[in-house]
């Protein structure tokens, strides 16, 4: 097969037809590849909602080298052979994306000490790294009550962007899907069919995938914070899934199960609600090893070694402290 | 081989006769107690005298109620992972139906601990709040016969609901 050859951010690399740019990017590296909130590779026809991976394509190809007139998805454009590409070296792509971030963020409301999600969330990184540090917003946001799909997954409307993340597992992964995307334009929200519970052995998947904290593991709600457990790579014989999954750890308790996730936050295998949700036993699991964390992220803070006294649970805490 | 000229050569030479009797070397002692009868005492009288605490001085903590006596504090645990010494735990909680007087947002703590013998008050955790909940106060924290004394919890930490309880914190608001 032919290779194409691509230059992003003034670096070259070889890639098969119909690769994305955004893809190629990431074969190159981090440094090059531009953020992205809505496509995940292993969601078919995910990507180009969010806009966070605009690139400039200078050049478009070796036959025909105009400049594509506007900027462009990179998660959504192929490359083509000769084709050139700036991302973070164009001044252009980084104002377009510092405008995309505050319209992201217009309705965001921004409760971070709240939110479960802070400390992994995609929208923290990508704001805090391609944003401005202040909002010119001055209107209310829109607001939503917050509603329960199923017994195991809490949905704050109010923290979505609406990237069909999870929309698109529903329809891939399970069958006859229950969720979606009501109503259009700023109403728009994850909805399901009149109330109706998610309940479908791979729907946990739907929160691993969310890029923000809209959907959040109910049976994690607000027991702790990601940078104060430490994650080990795990595995168990599961009859529905790999088994393979990250336990998230305080001390020699597991609070919650997560997927793994690779450098751009996407899950390698699927997992099933029951690995998920109900082996949460030390006894269940085959331990692997503490999983290797980036140096920056904030999960690599967790300075609480496992054998150090910890806070008791509320139950067990005489009725004094507990005000 | 000589390192420095600070060395110093000792000398066993006899003492003379007065030198021998201390006298003189005990009046200049008393002399030098004896002048510190007339000058200012460094020490105070505490608890009964106090000194003057500089406007930012750093003692105790404090957990900030807002205007409607609803705690600030939501255990976003930013004062812990930005603790140096490690001193402070938490356990959240979410507020039910009812409590929201008692809290103000949906997620609140239910225990909060900070070791004050852990605790070196540099004020990192005052800096790391995102809610304005946790200030460091003029108080100093007492001295105790028990270590588990010196964990304070919520009901040492949180400031009352009166408005004569409620602890000003404006000035190191204001910086």
């Amino acid at each position: 097969m032919d290779l194409l050859k691509v230059t992003i951010d003034n670096q070259t690399i070889e890639v098969p037809a119909g690769t994305t740019i955004l893809q190629a990017a990431r074969l190159i590296g981090k440094e090059v590849a531009p953020p992205a909130m809505c496509f995940y590779t292993k969601l078919k026809t995910s990507g180009g909602y969010c806009r966070t991976c605009l690139v400039k394509v200078s050049k478009g190809s070796e036959k025909d080298p105009r400049p594509m007139p506007k900027l462009v998805a990179s998660c959504r454009t192929t490359v083509m052979d000769g084709m050139e590409v700036q991302n973070y070296t164009s001044p252009e792509v980084v104002e377009a994306r510092k405008g995309v971030v505050e319209f992201l963020l217009i309705n965001h409301p921004l409760d971070c000490p709240i939110c479960d999600q802070a400390g992994e969330c995609h929208l923290q990184d990508l704001s805090y790294e391609n944003g401005r540090s202040h909002s010119r917003y001055e209107f209310d946001r829109r607001t939503f009550d917050k509603i329960d799909i199923g017994d195991k997954i809490q949905l704050h409307m109010t923290r979505c962007i609406l990237c069909y993340r999870c929309v698109k597992v529903a329809d891939q992964l399970t069958p006859g899907r229950v969720h979606g995307v009501i109503n259009r334009g700023d109403v728009a929200e994850i909805s399901t069919y009149i109330q109706n519970a998610v309940d479908n052995e791979f729907s946990g998947n739907m929160v691993d995938v969310c890029p923000v904290g809209a959907l959040t593991d109910k049976t994690f709600r607000f027991k702790s914070r990601v940078w104060f457990l430490k994650p080990f790579d795990a595995h168990r014989d599961c009859d529905k899934c790999s088994g393979k999954t990250v336990l998230w750890k305080y001390g020699k308790e597991i609070y919650r199960v997560t997927g793994r996730k690779d450098q751009w936050g996407e899950v390698d295998e699927w997992i099933c609600n029951t690995c998920r949700y109900e082996k949460k036993a030390p006894s269940d699991w085959i331990e692997e090893g503490p999983r290797q964390i980036d140096r920056h992220s904030v999960i690599s803070q967790n300075m609480y070694e496992a054998g150090t006294k910890f806070v008791d649970s509320p139950e067990t805490l005489p009725k004094k402290q507990l005000s | 081989m000589q390192l420095t000229n600070r060395s110093k050569v000792v000398s066993n030479k006899e003492m003379t006769a007065a030198e021998a009797a201390y006298i003189p070397a005990v009046l200049k002692g008393m002399a030098v107690t004896l002048k510190h009868f007339f000058k200012r005492p460094a020490t105070v009288k505490y608890p009964e005298e106090q000194r003057e605490f500089s406007e930012v001085y750093r003692g105790k903590h404090v957990l900030k109620r807002d205007e409607n006596g609803a705690e600030r504090c939501t255990a976003c645990g930013l004062c812990a992972v930005a603790c140096p010494a490690e001193a402070i735990t938490m356990v959240a909680d979410e507020r039910k139906k009812g409590e929201e007087k008692l809290y103000r947002e949906e997620k609140y703590a239910a225990i909060y601990e900070i070791n004050m013998l852990r605790c070196i008050f540099c004020g990192l955790c005052e800096e790391a709040c995102p809610k304005e909940a946790i200030f460091l106060t003029k108080e100093i924290t007492p001295s105790n016969y028990e270590r588990e004394d010196f964990i304070y919890g919520k009901d040492k930490l949180v400031e009352g609901i009166e408005p004569s309880l409620r602890i000003d914190v404006s000035k190191r608001q204001d910086r």
